[in-house]
């Protein structure tokens, strides 16, 4: 798999918000799959796993607003066998309930998908208190976890899928809005692989989740207006990082950009700089929320305001090659 | 209201209690627990670390369980339809490896490796290391969530196998203990009983004094569960406990908690209703006054006067 399929138009694609194709996936596969088992602590019809629970309510637990209750709820579930998919907003699933995920779900190693839907500075209006911008660093750092974050609805879908098949823990980060459809419908993963979308080689533009599409755009602009040839790696694995991906492209590029709607901290960009340092160092250059809390706001308000948007990235990016670095 | 009134006063539902425990040799689960409270400080004293207080206040919890209550098979750790046991108060492991060495889950030879580098007797149970351990606990709050989620999965297996959980009275000062005792009556659970051991005390000093939590009883009850109050310490109100709670939760569909009255260093004197042993190894001539204090003229004659 790589490169971005011709018939994606990046300038109007087709829009789907992750939340409903993850609701949808997990109902479908709970017709087969009868182990699965989904939690939720009051926000079901927010993580659209409503979707499941209509189709089987004997398999799915509201634990209402307790999410610590949650998450070691779902991990008794795996000691008896069960394939628990835990939904909330991610920072109370990575925040709030950090030290039951880390102790009695990762520690015993046990089956638990913890799928938040409202990650990152696209919740929006809700403001700060319920921006997530740190839970990639919090994920990160437990061992036996691993963490994963799909950039659209399809690459959401095969996700999901997949996920049902590979025992331990996993951290899978979707996003509240309804957001470009990068992949195309035949869309094949493959795992632990973070795919080149574009190929380029003026620098190196790793981007994750709903960043993977404005990485797009802005790569485009550059090429257009510029003859800037950025390569775009969307990092679906932020662990186990896929280091040779971003390797060959940094010896190639001799720059890396990383873009993530989390803290510039301990995220993506953490990640790259770790892998970069030990293996193959290079100037980086980190778009974030550079250590300040979110806000409320329509997300694509919010994107521009912390120079998330593709306008943004085109910027910085153009600098950075412009800066001889 | 603190929960020091007299045993017979404590079995507040004595009528739900069934009488009839004649059969159970309560001398040899005694016998047992004497036992077992040495392994349990050879343990701690071995390694110079560990919880001789809240071991030595629960081990005849475990006895009752493991030996009376529980369907389980050491030689069959992965039987799907064995009951399951968390300690969600797992600064308790000393006791539970003693119980899970008795039922030969842990190899005798283990014994000396408590809190060692390397060893599966990790200072706090991991399911890792352990069979019988079915979930890693340490971090207080989190066991009897986990027993929910257990106990939520095996009635979705269409199982029989029954999940018990001890939580501490310490312990029910976090937030998480009264998330799960909301949750489980929510769920209707009749497959989960849960003991509390309430020796009131906890690191820093007694339960009351410090977050007091009064009559946990009363507050299980008021969340939905079926409550029986016993003394933690005599087998057969703990064995009749452990059946009466299976059958009232079957008759009522809810929960069962268990309230057992026991004391903190159970079984040696200076360590007894002492604080200060929650967390502390005994040197070389604590140890060995600790030994005699289990030696079955001593130990025997002070569960006599006892009681």
């Amino acid at each position: 798999m790589g490169l971005l399929s011709p018939a994606i138009d990046l300038e109007a694609p087709k829009k789907e918000a992750l939340r409903n194709r993850f609701g949808d996936t997990l109902a479908e596969l709970g017709a087969t799959e009868t182990d699965l088992v989904v939690l939720d602590a009051d926000l079901a019809c927010s993580t659209q796993t409503k979707r499941f629970a209509d189709k089987f309510p004997d398999r799915f637990f509201n634990q209402g607003i307790s999410e610590a209750d949650m998450m070691c709820t779902a991990a008794g579930l795996a000691a008896v066998g069960k394939k628990p998919y835990v939904s909330t907003f991610a920072l109370f699933a990575a925040g709030r309930a950090w030290d039951q995920v880390r102790n009695t779900i990762c520690y015993s190693n046990l089956n638990v998908k913890i799928v938040p839907t409202h990650s990152g500075i696209s919740l929006g209006e809700d403001g700060a208190s319920h921006q997530s911008i740190e839970d990639l660093a919090l994920m990160r750092t437990i061992p036996n976890m691993t963490v994963i974050v799909p950039a659209d609805a399809v690459e959401t879908d095969r996700i999901i899928r997949w996920s049902l098949q590979v025992p331990g823990p996993m951290y899978i980060r979707l996003v509240r809005t309804n957001h470009a459809v990068i992949h195309p419908d035949d869309f094949e993963l493959e795992p632990y692989k973070n795919q080149v979308l574009r190929q380029g080689s003026d620098l190196t533009i790793c981007a994750t989740g709903e960043m993977t599409y404005h990485a797009l755009l802005a790569a485009k602009h550059l090429s257009e207006r510029d003859g800037i040839e950025a390569e775009v790696i969307n990092c679906t694995f932020i662990k186990p990082f896929d280091t040779d991906t971003l390797i060959k492209s940094a010896q190639k590029t001799g720059r890396v950009l990383t873009v993530e709607s989390h803290q510039f901290i301990g995220g993506l960009g953490g990640a790259v700089c770790e892998e970069l340092c030990a293996h193959h160092p290079v100037p980086v250059k980190r778009l974030g929320t550079q250590d300040r809390f979110g806000q409320s706001g329509k997300p694509d308000d919010l994107f521009k305001e912390y120079g998330l948007d593709p306008d943004s990235i085109y910027a910085e990016a153009k600098a950075f090659v412009a800066s001889g670095r | 209201m603190t929960e020091s009134a007299p045993p017979a006063d404590l079995i507040k539902n004595a009528k739900a209690l069934p009488a009839d425990t004649t059969t159970v040799d309560v001398d040899a689960l005694s016998e047992l627990s004497r036992k077992l409270r040495i392994d349990i400080l050879d343990m701690i004293f071995t390694a110079q670390s560990g919880h001789p207080g809240t071991s030595l206040s629960c081990i005849d919890l475990l006895v009752c369980l493991f030996g009376e209550l529980m369907q389980h098979d050491a030689k069959r750790p992965d039987w799907a339809d064995r009951d399951r046991f968390v300690l969600s108060k797992g600064h308790g492991a000393p006791a539970l490896y003693a119980i899970l060495m008795h039922h030969g889950y842990i190899g005798w030879e283990e014994k000396p490796t408590l809190r060692q580098v390397n060893s599966n007797l990790q200072g706090h149970p991991a399911s890792k290391y352990v069979d019988g351990v079915d979930i890693s606990t340490g971090s207080l709050g989190q066991g009897l969530s986990a027993a929910v989620g257990m106990a939520l999965g095996l009635r979705l297996n269409n199982s029989p196998a029954h999940v018990y959980c001890l939580i501490g009275d310490g312990e029910s000062q976090e937030g998480q203990i009264w998330e799960a005792a909301l949750s489980a009556p929510a769920h209707k659970l009749t497959n989960l009983t849960a003991l509390c051991d309430r020796n009131s005390l906890q690191i820093d000093g007694n339960t009351e004094a410090i977050k007091p939590l009064g009559d946990i009883g009363a507050k299980f009850e008021a969340f939905g569960w079926n409550v029986l109050r016993i003394d933690g310490h005599d087998f057969r109100q703990i064995i009749a406990a452990g059946h009466r709670a299976k059958a009232w939760s079957q008759e009522t569909d809810k929960p069962t908690m268990i309230v057992c009255q026991c004391t903190k260093g159970k079984g040696v004197s200076f360590m007894e209703n002492e604080a200060g042993w929650h967390g502390k190894a005994p040197n070389a001539e604590q140890y060995e006054a600790a030994l005699a204090d289990l030696q079955p003229d001593v130990y025997y004659q002070r569960l006599k006067e006892a009681n």
